[in-house]
C-alpha cells in the first residue's frame, strides 16, 4: 500500500454511467433471457406468438412476485425456505374462503390472503431476531411446520377453479393492453419495491444490514424492526402470489406450494442477488423469475425433454455464482494492481 | 428543494478551547460488571471542548468499557454521565450519536456495499420532495465534507476495497456530519503509516480548534505527548488521575499506570551466535516485495523493521507459508523449504506468531488448553489418536513454563487479557520446539508489564540458540531488541543496521528513504 | 495484576457434572423418556419388531447425519446430499436394467457416481470459492434433475430379491436389521476420526476460525474438500440402500431428506455457526426424531401432525439455547448487582 494519499478521481459524465450500466448485476440475468428467447423463437417461430407470450407472461407472474419478496429478505442477509407453505397455506384458504362465503367481494379476498401471508412472514421475522439464529434454520422449521398444519387443515381436500366466482378466474385471462391482468399486478409490485428499494431511506437500510450487520447496529439502525418489516413484506407478497396462484391454477389442495422456494431462491441469486446481501435489486430478481419460469416454456418449444428443466435450474444457479465470483476476483485484482507499489 | 442535510462543518458549542466551563463530556464514578466479572469500577473522565484528551492505561484498565459506555453499547450499572452539562443515560448506541458522540474504532467499519456517500449519510440521507431521497444532494454534501478535511475521495465509489486510513477519514466525515461534539478514536494509528498518521493528527488539531473536544486513545506515548493537552490514567478498573501533557513525563505516567518502578524496559542479553537458521534469497512477490535476501543465525534476534506497509509482514507471511511468492527461495539449516505450505515450514522448525492475535494467533472460542496444544495435535497423537488427558498435561506444563495467568486450563481464551493472550500463542509455537520463531508486532496492544516478560521471553530463547525475526513498529523495541536491523522501504530492503551503529535516525532515514535524516517528531515509526 | 475471574465467585464445574448436563445428555434423557412414555402408552410400540422398522427407517438419516455433522462444524453445509442420492438410484436403476452387469459391480459404480457428485461439490466450494449454501442449493437442483434424465418417469424394480430380503433381515431374534452392523461401524469411524484424531480437533479449530487454523498448518481447503468427497459418497451408499430396501429405482428417492438430516444434526447440539458438536449427540438426535415420529404413526397420530413436530423440534433446538442464555444472563446480573452494589474490588477487570 503506498504511503501517499489514495487520490480518488470522482468519475462522472455519460460514458462513465453507460459504463457502470452495463457493469450492473442484472446485465448478466437480462442479457441470459434474451438469448434464451432469441434463440427459442429462431428454433420455434411460435414461440412469440400472443397466445405463447401471454402463456410465458402468466406462468412468471407468481414467480415474479414470490422473487421481489424474497429479495428483500436475501438482501438483509436472511433467507425465507417457508413461502412454498406460506403461499400453499394462503391459496387453500382463498379456496375456502370462496367456498364458505361465495358472496365475499374480490378485493376483501386480497386484503385477507396479503394479511395471513404477512402474519405468517411476521413470526419467522420474530423468530429469527430474537433467537440470532440463521434464518436458514428457522425458516427449515417453519416450512415444515406451515405445511403441516395445511395437510392437517386440508386433508385430502382441493378446490378447483370451478369453485371460483368467474371474475376471479377472470383475472387470469382477461388482459389489458395485451398484459393479463394478474400480470400487470406484478409488474406494479416490482415497480413499487424496486423504488422503494431505491429511494426510501428504510429502504437503503435493508441494504446496510445485509453488507454488514454488526456495523449497521452499532451504527443505530433499528436492525431487528427492519428485518422483521422485510420477512412481512415478503409474507405479505407471498400472500398476493397466493392468492393469484388460485385465481390461474387448476386446483389448491394440501400440496400447494411444494418445492416452490427452491425456484424462487434460485430466480432470485440468478438474478443478481448476492446470496451474502447487501447487493442486487429487485428488478434483477425480477428478470431472474422471468428467466426460470421462461424456461419451460422454452423447452416445450424447442421440443426437448421437459426432464431437462430441473437440471438447467441447477447448471443456472451454478453460473451465476460463479460469473459473480469471477467478477470480483478480477475486480480485487484490479484494485490490488492500482494500489501496489512499483516494486 | 427542500433538503434536511447535516453536512457541513457546524461544529459544537460556542464555548471557547480551554476554558473550565460546561465540560463537552463527563463521566464520573462509572461502573459496569458482567457476571463475577468487574470490567469498571470507578470510570471517571472529563473532556472539554476544544481539548485533545488523551486516555491512558494497561490492558485491563477499563478503557475500552469505559468507551462502550460513551458510545451507548454498555449501559453502566452505576455513576454520573454528563454531556455538555445535562444528564445523559444511553439506551443505544443511536442515543449517543444523537447527543453528539462519535467513536472511531480501531478497525472502522463501513458497509462495503453501499458507496461512500451512502456510508457518511445512511440513515439520514437528505431527502427531497415526497420524503424520497435526493441523491444528488447527498454527493454533493459528502464532497463539501471531504473539502472540510482536505481529502479528496470519490463519494461515488463503494467503500469495499478502500485502505484502512482512508476509511477512518470517511469516519470522520461522518462524525463531522453528525455534529459530533465530542470524537473518540480508540487506538486510530495501530494500522496507519507514518504520512497516515501525520493527516489524521492534522484533521483532529483542525477539529479541537474548531471547538470539539477529542478522546485519543492510545498505548504510544510519543503519539499523546505530540498531540494531546491532558492525559487521563487508568489502572485495575479506576480513574488514577489526570495531567497536564506540559506538566508530566514519560516515567511519571508510566509509574501510575502500572502502579511500580519499572526497570530497564528491553533487556536483551548477549547471546552466542551460532549457524545460519533461515536464508532467504530473492524472494520477490509483484506488487509487495521484491528481492528481499538476508539471513538469521541461531542466537540472534533480527528485526524488520520499517513503516506500516512497506511489506515486513508480507515477506514474513511468504516465508512461513501463509502466502505465495512469485520467485526466489528460503532455507532452512542448508534444506530448501516448500514455498506456500504452513504445514512444511512447521515440520521444518518455523513457528510463526501473527501480527492479530483474535484472528490469526488463536481460537478465541476454543479453551486455553485446546488453543496450546493445537500445533502439537500431530506429535500428541499415539497410534493416530488423540487423547484429552495428555493434551491438557502438555498444555499445563507450557502454561506454568510462560506464567499465564487463568483460572483454569478449560476457558477460553476469549475471556484472557492480551498479554496472557499473547503468552498462550508463545506458548503454542514453543511447544513444537522450533528453530526459527518469528514474532510480528509482539507486544502490540500489550500492557506495560506483560511487554517486559515477553522481551525478557524472546531474549532467553535467543539465549538458548534459537533464531528470532522481530517485525515491529516500535522504535525503542527494535532498538533495544535487535542484533541486527533490516530496514524495508516500500518492498525492499533498504538498510542492513547492527546493534551498535543502530541510531533511531538511521532507521527512520532509511524506512522513509529522505534524502537527510529527519528530525523525529511525534509520530516515531 | 490478576488478568481473568475474581477467584471467590467462580465455580469450575468438573468435568463431569458438565457432561451430565450438557446438550448431548439433554438429548439423551429426552429420547430415553420418548421410549418410556411410548413403551408404555402406545399399542405395539414394545415389540422386537418396533425395533427393526424403525432402524431401518432411521438408517439413511442416520448414514447422512455423519458426514452432514462434520460438514457443519466446519462452518460449511450441504444441501445435494439427497439429490445425490436420488441421482444414485437413479443411475442404479438404469445401469441395472440396461447395461447388463453383475449387481455388485452396479452397486460399486453406483456409490462412485455420489463419489462423484461430492468431488464437483468439493472443486467448486474449496478451489473456485464458491459458498457452499448457494452451490449446494444448485447441486440440489442440478443432480435431481440429472437423476430425472437419467431414469425419466419410470422406476426399475426387478432387483435381485436376495439383496431385497438382505437389506430387511434381522440378527436373530432381536429385531435389529443386519445392516445396522455396518452401519454402528461407520458412525464409531466417524466418531474416532472426530473425537480422537489431529483431524478431527484440526476441524474443529477451522468451524471456529479458518485463519488461526491455516496458521497452525491445516490444509482448509483439503480438508473440507474431502468432507464433500466423503458427504457424497456416503449419500452415494445411501442411494443404493434405499434402492434396495424399496426395491425400485426412481427419480424421486429420498426427496426432501436432506432436511430431515439437517434438523436431526441442528437437534443433535451441532452449532449451525460451525465448531461445535459431536457424534454422540448427533446419533441422538437422529434416534429423538425418528422415534418420536415412529411412536407417534404408530399411535395413529395423523402425518401432518408429525411434520409439524419435526418442524417445532428444530425451531425449538436452536432457538432454546438462545433462550437459555438470555434467562441465565438475566439471573446472573441480578445476582451480582446485589451482591456486589457498592464495592470497588481491585484486580479481576477487563478492558
Amino acid at each position: 500500500m503506498s504511503t501517499t494519499t489514495t487520490a480518488h478521481e470522482e468519475k462522472t459524465g455519460p460514458a462513465h454511467a453507460l459504463r457502470s450500466f452495463f457493469r450492473g448485476r442484472e446485465i448478466p440475468v437480462a442479457g441470459a433471457l434474451i438469448a434464451l428467447v432469441i434463440v427459442t423463437s429462431v428454433i420455434n417461430p411460435r414461440f412469440l406468438s400472443p397466445q405463447s407470450a401471454k402463456d410465458l407472461m402468466l406462468n412468471a407472474t407468481i414467480v415474479i412476485i414470490l422473487a421481489v419478496g424474497q429479495a428483500l429478505v436475501i438482501i438483509t442477509r436472511n433467507v425465507d425456505l417457508s413461502i412454498g407453505s406460506i403461499l400453499g397455506l394462503v391459496a387453500f384458504g382463498t379456496g375456502t374462503m370462496f367456498n364458505a362465503f361465495p358472496g365475499v367481494p374480490i378485493p376483501v379476498v386480497f386484503v385477507l390472503g396479503m394479511v395471513f401471508g404477512a402474519v405468517l412472514g411476521t413470526i419467522n421475522g420474530l423468530l429469527v431476531t430474537s433467537a440470532k439464529v440463521p434464518a436458514l434454520v428457522i425458516t427449515l422449521g417453519t416450512m415444515y411446520i406451515y405445511r403441516g398444519i395445511l395437510s392437517s387443515w386440508a386433508g385430502s381436500k382441493q378446490y378447483f377453479s370451478g369453485d371460483n366466482p368467474p371474475e376471479f378466474g377472470a383475472l387470469s385471462v382477461d388482459v389489458f393492453l395485451g398484459i393479463p391482468i394478474i400480470s400487470i399486478v406484478a409488474i406494479v409490485v416490482v415497480i413499487a419495491v424496486g423504488f422503494f428499494m431505491h429511494s426510501v431511506r428504510s429502504g437503503r437500510d435493508l441494504y446496510a444490514i445485509g453488507s454488514d450487520p454488526d456495523a449497521a447496529r452499532l451504527f443505530g439502525i433499528a436492525v431487528s424492526r427492519r428485518v422483521i418489516a422485510a420477512f412481512l413484506a415478503s409474507g405479505a407478497l407471498t400472500g398476493l402470489a397466493g392468492v393469484l396462484y388460485t385465481s390461474r391454477y387448476n386446483s389448491v389442495g394440501a400440496n400447494t406450494g411444494y418445492g416452490l422456494e427452491l425456484d424462487v431462491v434460485a430466480a432470485v441469486v440468478v438474478g443478481g442477488v448476492a446470496i451474502a446481501g447487501g447487493t442486487g435489486t429487485v428488478y434483477g430478481a425480477a428478470i431472474g423469475a422471468i428467466l426460470l419460469s421462461t424456461i419451460t416454456g422454452a423447452l416445450t418449444a424447442t421440443r426437448v425433454d421437459k426432464f431437462w428443466q430441473q437440471a438447467i435450474v441447477g447448471v443456472l444457479i451454478l453460473s451465476a455464482i460463479l460469473v459473480d465470483r469471477i467478477v470480483s476476483i478480477r475486480s480485487a485484482k484490479k484494485l490490488r494492481v492500482s494500489e501496489a507499489r512499483d516494486v | 428543494m427542500a433538503t434536511d442535510t447535516h453536512s457541513g462543518s457546524s461544529l459544537a458549542s460556542p464555548v471557547s478551547a480551554g476554558t473550565t466551563e460546561a465540560s463537552a463530556l463527563s463521566l464520573t464514578g462509572a461502573s459496569k460488571t458482567f457476571g463475577p466479572v468487574i470490567a469498571l469500577a470507578d470510570g471517571t473522565i472529563d473532556i472539554r471542548p476544544g481539548e485533545i484528551h488523551a486516555l491512558v492505561g494497561e490492558n485491563g484498565a477499563g478503557k475500552s468499557t469505559l468507551v462502550k459506555i460513551l458510545a451507548g453499547l454498555y449501559v453502566p450499572d452505576g455513576g454520573d454521565f454528563r454531556v455538555a452539562g445535562e444528564q445523559v443515560a444511553f439506551k443505544t448506541p443511536a442515543d449517543s450519536k444523537a447527543a453528539g458522540i462519535s467513536v472511531i474504532y480501531q478497525e472502522p467499519t463501513l458497509f462495503p456495499d453501499l458507496t461512500v456517500a451512502e456510508n457518511i449519510f445512511i440513515g439520514r440521507q437528505p431527502t427531497g420532495r415526497g420524503g424520497l431521497i435526493n441523491r444528488g444532494e447527498m454527493r454533493r454534501a459528502a464532497r463539501e465534507l471531504f473539502e472540510t478535511l482536505g481529502v479528496p475521495i470519490d463519494p461515488n465509489r463503494i467503500a469495499e476495497g478502500l485502505s484502512i486510513a482512508d476509511q477512518q477519514i470517511i469516519e470522520i466525515a461522518k462524525a463531522i456530519s453528525l455534529d459530533a461534539r465530542v470524537l473518540v478514536m480508540d487506538e486510530p494509528t495501530a494500522a496507519l503509516s507514518g504520512v497516515e498518521v501525520e493527516r489524521l493528527f492534522g484533521v483532529a488539531r483542525a477539529l479541537r480548534d474548531k471547538g470539539a473536544g477529542i478522546l485519543f486513545i492510545s498505548h504510544r506515548f510519543e503519539e499523546v505527548f505530540a498531540l494531546c493537552d491532558r492525559i487521563t490514567v487508568m489502572r485495575d478498573g479506576k480513574y488514577i488521575g489526570v495531567h497536564k501533557t506540559a506538566d508530566v513525563t514519560v516515567p511519571e505516567i508510566v509509574k501510575e499506570m502500572v502502579g511500580r518502578e519499572l526497570g530497564a524496559l528491553f533487556p536483551k542479553e548477549a547471546a552466542e551466535v551460532g549457524e545460519t537458521v533461515l536464508s532467504v534469497s530473492g524472494l520477490t512477490r509483484a506488487g509487495v516485495f521484491s528481492n528481499i535476501s538476508f539471513d538469521v543465525r541461531a542466537g540472534e534476534i533480527v528485526a524488520l523493521s520499517g513503516l506500516v506497509g512497506a511489506g515486513r509482514t508480507e515477506v514474513a507471511r511468504a516465508i512461513f507459508g501463509v502466502d505465495r511468492y512469485d520467485s526466489g527461495s528460503v532455507s532452512i539449516l542448508g534444506n530448501p523449504l516448500k514455498a506456500h505450505s504452513p504445514r512444511s515450514a512447521i515440520a521444518a522448525g518455523i513457528g510463526f506468531v501473527p501480527e492479530d492475535r483474535r484472528k490469526q494467533g488463536l481460537v478465541m472460542e476454543l479453551s486455553v488448553a485446546k488453543n496450546a496444544t493445537l500445533t502439537l495435535r500431530n506429535s500428541l497423537a499415539r497410534f493416530g489418536l488423540i487423547s484429552g488427558k495428555r493434551e491438557l498435561r502438555a498444555a499445563e506444563d507450557w502454561s506454568k513454563r510462560l506464567q499465564v495467568k487463568t483460572a483454569s486450563q478449560d476457558y477460553a481464551v476469549s475471556t484472557m487479557s492480551g498479554g496472557n493472550q499473547q503468552k498462550v500463542v508463545l506458548a503454542k509455537w514453543l511447544a513444537t520446539e522450533p528453530k526459527l520463531l518469528i514474532v510480528d508486532e509482539p507486544t502490540r496492544g500489550i500492557d506495560v508489564g506483560t511487554k517486559s516478560e515477553v522481551h525478557r521471553l524472546l531474549s532467553d530463547l535467543a539465549g538458548r540458540g534459537i533464531a528470532i525475526i522481530m517485525i515491529s513498529s516500535e522504535l525503542p523495541e527494535v532498538l533495544g531488541m535487535a542484533d541486527r536491523i533490516f530496514v524495508m522501504h516500500e518492498g525492499h530492503i533498504s538498510a542492513e543496521i547492527a546493534r551498535d551503529e543502530a541510531t533511531a535516525e538511521l532507521v527512520m532515514h532509511a524506512a522513509t528513504a529522505a534524502t537527510t535524516p529527519e528530525p523525529t517528531k511525534g509520530a516515531v515509526r | 495484576m490478576s488478568e481473568t475471574l475474581t477467584g471467590s465467585v467462580v465455580k469450575v464445574r468438573s468435568a463431569w457434572s458438565r457432561r451430565l448436563t450438557g446438550h448431548d445428555a439433554i438429548i439423551l434423557y429426552a429420547l430415553v423418556a420418548v421410549v418410556i412414555i411410548a413403551m408404555s402408552s402406545v399399542n405395539y410400540f414394545a415389540s422386537t419388531l418396533t425395533v427393526g422398522f424403525l432402524l431401518i427407517q432411521v438408517i439413511p438419516i442416520l448414514l447422512l447425519a455423519m458426514p452432514m455433522a462434520l460438514v457443519i462444524i466446519t462452518e460449511e453445509i450441504d444441501l445435494s446430499v439427497a439429490s445425490t442420492a436420488g441421482l444414485t438410484s437413479a443411475v442404479m436403476g438404469v445401469l441395472w436394467r440396461d447395461s447388463g452387469w453383475d449387481i455388485s459391480v452396479v452397486m460399486i459404480v453406483s456409490v462412485l457416481i455420489g463419489v462423484a457428485c461430492g468431488i464437483f461439490n468439493g472443486v467448486l466450494i474449496t478451489v473456485v470459492g464458491l459458498p457452499s449454501l448457494a452451490v449446494t442449493i444448485g447441486t440440489l437442483a442440478l443432480f435431481r434433475g440429472l437423476a430425472l434424465v437419467v431414469i425419466g418417469d419410470q422406476k426399475v424394480a426387478n432387483f435381485p430379491k436376495e439383496l431385497n430380503t438382505f437389506v430387511l433381515s434381522k440378527i436373530g431374534s432381536t429385531g435389529i436389521p443386519v445392516v445396522m452392523i455396518f452401519v454402528v461401524l461407520i458412525i464409531a469411524i466417524f466418531a474416532v476420526v472426530l473425537h480422537f484424531t489431529p483431524f478431527g480437533r484440526g476441524l474443529y479449530a477451522l468451524g471456529y476460525s479458518k485463519e488461526a487454523a491455516s496458521f497452525v498448518g491445516i490444509r482448509v481447503g483439503l480438508a473440507k474438500f474431502w468432507l464433500f468427497v466423503v458427504t457424497g459418497g456416503v449419500a452415494g451408499l445411501v442411494g443404493v440402500f434405499l434402492t434396495l430396501r424399496l426395491a425400485s429405482a426412481g427419480p424421486d428417492n429420498g426427496t426432501g431428506m436432506e432436511l430431515s438430516v439437517i434438523a436431526a444434526v441442528l437437534l443433535g447440539g451441532v452449532s449451525i455457526f460451525g465448531g461445535k458438536g459431536s457424534i454422540p449427540g448427533v446419533v441422538g438426535g437422529v434416534l429423538l426424531i425418528g422415534t418420536l415420529t415412529y411412536a407417534l404413526r404408530l399411535a395413529k397420530v395423523p402425518e401432518t401432525a408429525l411434520i409439524i413436530v419435526t418442524g417445532g423440534l428444530l425451531v425449538i433446538s436452536v432457538v432454546a439455547p438462545s433462550v437459555m442464555g438470555w434467562i441465565n444472563e438475566k439471573i446472573r446480573l441480578s445476582r451480582v448487582h446485589k451482591s456486589v452494589q457498592g464495592q470497588s474490588v481491585p484486580g479481576s477487570t477487563h478492558a
